[in-house]
């Protein structure tokens, strides 16, 4: 029996076509109430992986938990509780907003109020509106209302901002913090790592089918590239020597007055700062520069998420 | 245990109905064509009364109705790869509907648009188209709706193995028009070459085509054990086929 708080369990996930293993000896648990995305170059085995774990896709090998439930064996029942948006999945052309909502409720034994659900998620007034007249944002709304129709313990969102532009990024965010905070599970992929930063409580690290880390954004940042940078302009040319003295740096590199102070530790911008005053270096401009989720991903796969 | 089955095909008909030239090409083409070559020769007709060929007083409603099945059917192939090739297949299987439930409602809804089509001829049929008062027609649309069923259930099998949304119309024509020239309709049977009349007791138009001629003159349903039997057989065979090829994505 899996813990209570365990909404997904996985492991050592397997799954080929033909040749191409497309996901090898995958692992990770995602936590009731928590944002959890799978983050890594397309291609990388996120949509397997979550199709797989929605029981749309066999597995070749490995365990899978979902509620748990088996969604190989048990897809029908799991259905009822968890809710699905697919990565390019389109409706009928000519299906309406309003009748995608009602049908979608019908099929489950407990709906939620289709109506409020499409006032909440800026749909009110296109209830009468075919799928194909929708704009990008508003299909990816209307997704999520059809995700979200059956009241899910889980919801599942393959790449739902992809092609969309800021603003409706930016909305549709707020859209699945909202979702957490109804006490509901989200288990998302992006390869957008600044959605992943700042959407996600925790993110799995998946590169050619392989899980290479799991952690928070923030712990995977400070176990993978601890390194921190200031970037200082001083005049004065014997301020890099002085920098160079001080215990946490770890290198100090530039050309000209511009000096980026590489260093490790929490205290190691204070001492800086202390370094700054005591010696009195001028200086003209002063910023710190953190590690990403994408330096972490550059450091753990040696190349970059858009490749 | 089907559950969302009717809702699903009343929303699909709701949808196929939108769709302005489905519903014209579908329905509306068989129809007006009728209409208007049924008025150019109506007089000649009436006037042959009894003594029209079989080539015409059977054949012509037996081929009218193989051709509304097979636009029915046509029109299947083409809707599931275009539902596959835009993720609506895998949008509505990720839901508690059952795979078959999801097909089974395009089977109904071509069903619901055959018999439509079908019910319309014999209505405008009437007043141009001497039928005589033997033939009988309820038994007839029933012959037509098993066989597109038949057909339907080969349809299948031909749209799970069609690789694009494109390819889908010309390729499920490709394999169903052809069967009409050795089903018997143009030529008898028996006056195949061996090969060929061999072939054409394998292509299920040819036991459609027994069926429906045996019902328009009366025969009746036992008289014809032997094509339905062979045609529940195909239909079981090429669904449990495309039951394995089927790819919905």
């Amino acid at each position: 029996m899996m813990p209570s708080q365990t909404a997904v369990h996985v492991h050592g996930l397997r799954k080929a076509y033909g040749r191409t293993v497309a996901v090898d000896d995958v692992s990770f648990d995602v936590q009731s109430a928590e944002i959890f995305g799978l983050i890594g170059p397309n291609g990388a085995g996120k949509t397997t992986t979550m199709e797989c774990v929605e029981g749309l896709r066999a597995a070749d090998g490995g365990t899978i938990s979902v509620l748990g439930l088996d969604p190989a064996r048990e897809g029908s029942l799991l259905q009822q509780r968890i809710g699905v948006q697919l990565q390019e999945a389109q409706l009928q052309k000519r299906i309406t907003v309003g009748e995608a909502v009602g049908f979608w409720a019908s099929l489950h034994r407990h709906p939620v109020d289709g109506h409020r659900l499409l006032e909440q998620l800026g749909l009110g007034d296109k209830r009468n509106a075919w799928f194909m007249t929708l704009s990008g944002g508003q299909k990816q709304r209307l997704f999520i209302a059809l995700a979200l129709i059956n009241d899910p313990e889980l919801v599942f969102l393959d790449e739902l901002t992809t092609g969309l532009d800021p603003q409706a990024r930016l909305a549709i965010w707020g859209l699945i913090r909202g979702i957490r905070e109804r006490g509901k599970t989200v288990f998302l992929t992006t390869h957008l790592m600044e959605e992943a930063e700042r959407l996600c409580d925790r993110v799995a690290i998946i590169d050619h089918g392989r899980l290479v880390d799991v952690g928070s954004p923030s712990a995977l940042v400070s176990r993978h590239c601890p390194e921190r940078t200031v970037v200082v302009t001083a005049a004065d040319p014997g301020a890099a020597d002085r920098f160079r003295t001080l215990p946490r740096v770890t290198a100090v590199v530039g050309d000209g007055p511009q000096l980026s102070i590489r260093g490790l530790g929490d205290d190691f911008v204070t001492d800086v700062v202390r370094c700054l005053a005591a010696h009195q270096i001028h200086v003209t401009d002063f910023r710190t520069v953190s590690p990403t989720l994408e330096d972490v991903f550059l450091k753990l796969t040696g190349h970059g998420i858009r490749n | 245990m089907l559950r969302g089955l009717w809702r699903l095909t009343w929303l699909e008909i709701k949808i196929f109905v939108r769709e302005p030239l489905g519903l014209v090409t579908t329905v509306g083409v068989p129809v007006l064509t009728f209409l208007v070559v049924g008025r150019a020769v109506a007089g000649q007709m009436q006037r042959a009364g009894s003594r029209l060929p079989a080539a015409v007083s059977v054949d012509l409603p037996v081929l009218g109705a193989v051709l509304i099945a097979l636009s029915g059917v046509l029109s299947l192939v083409a809707i599931i790869a275009i539902y596959r090739e835009g993720g609506i297949l895998k949008r509505l299987r990720a839901t508690p509907l059952r795979p078959q439930t999801i097909l089974i409602a395009h089977v109904l809804v071509k069903l619901a648009i055959t018999a439509t089509t079908l019910g319309l001829m014999i209505l405008a049929g009437r007043r141009v188209y001497p039928v005589g008062p033997a033939v009988p027609l309820a038994s007839f649309a029933a012959a037509v709706l098993f066989s597109t069923v038949v057909i339907l259930s080969l349809g299948f099998l031909i749209a799970s193995v069609v690789p694009t949304a494109r390819f889908a119309q010309p390729a499920g024509a490709v394999v169903l028009y052809p069967m009409l020239g050795l089903s018997g309709l143009f030529l008898p049977l028996d006056a195949l070459p061996p090969l060929l009349h061999g072939l054409a007791r394998l292509l299920p138009l040819t036991y459609v085509v027994s069926l429906l001629r045996g019902i328009w003159r009366g025969d009746g349903w036992p008289a014809h054990g032997g094509d339905v039997a062979v045609l529940v057989v195909m239909c079981v065979l090429c669904t449990a086929a495309s039951a394995r090829v089927f790819r919905w994505e």
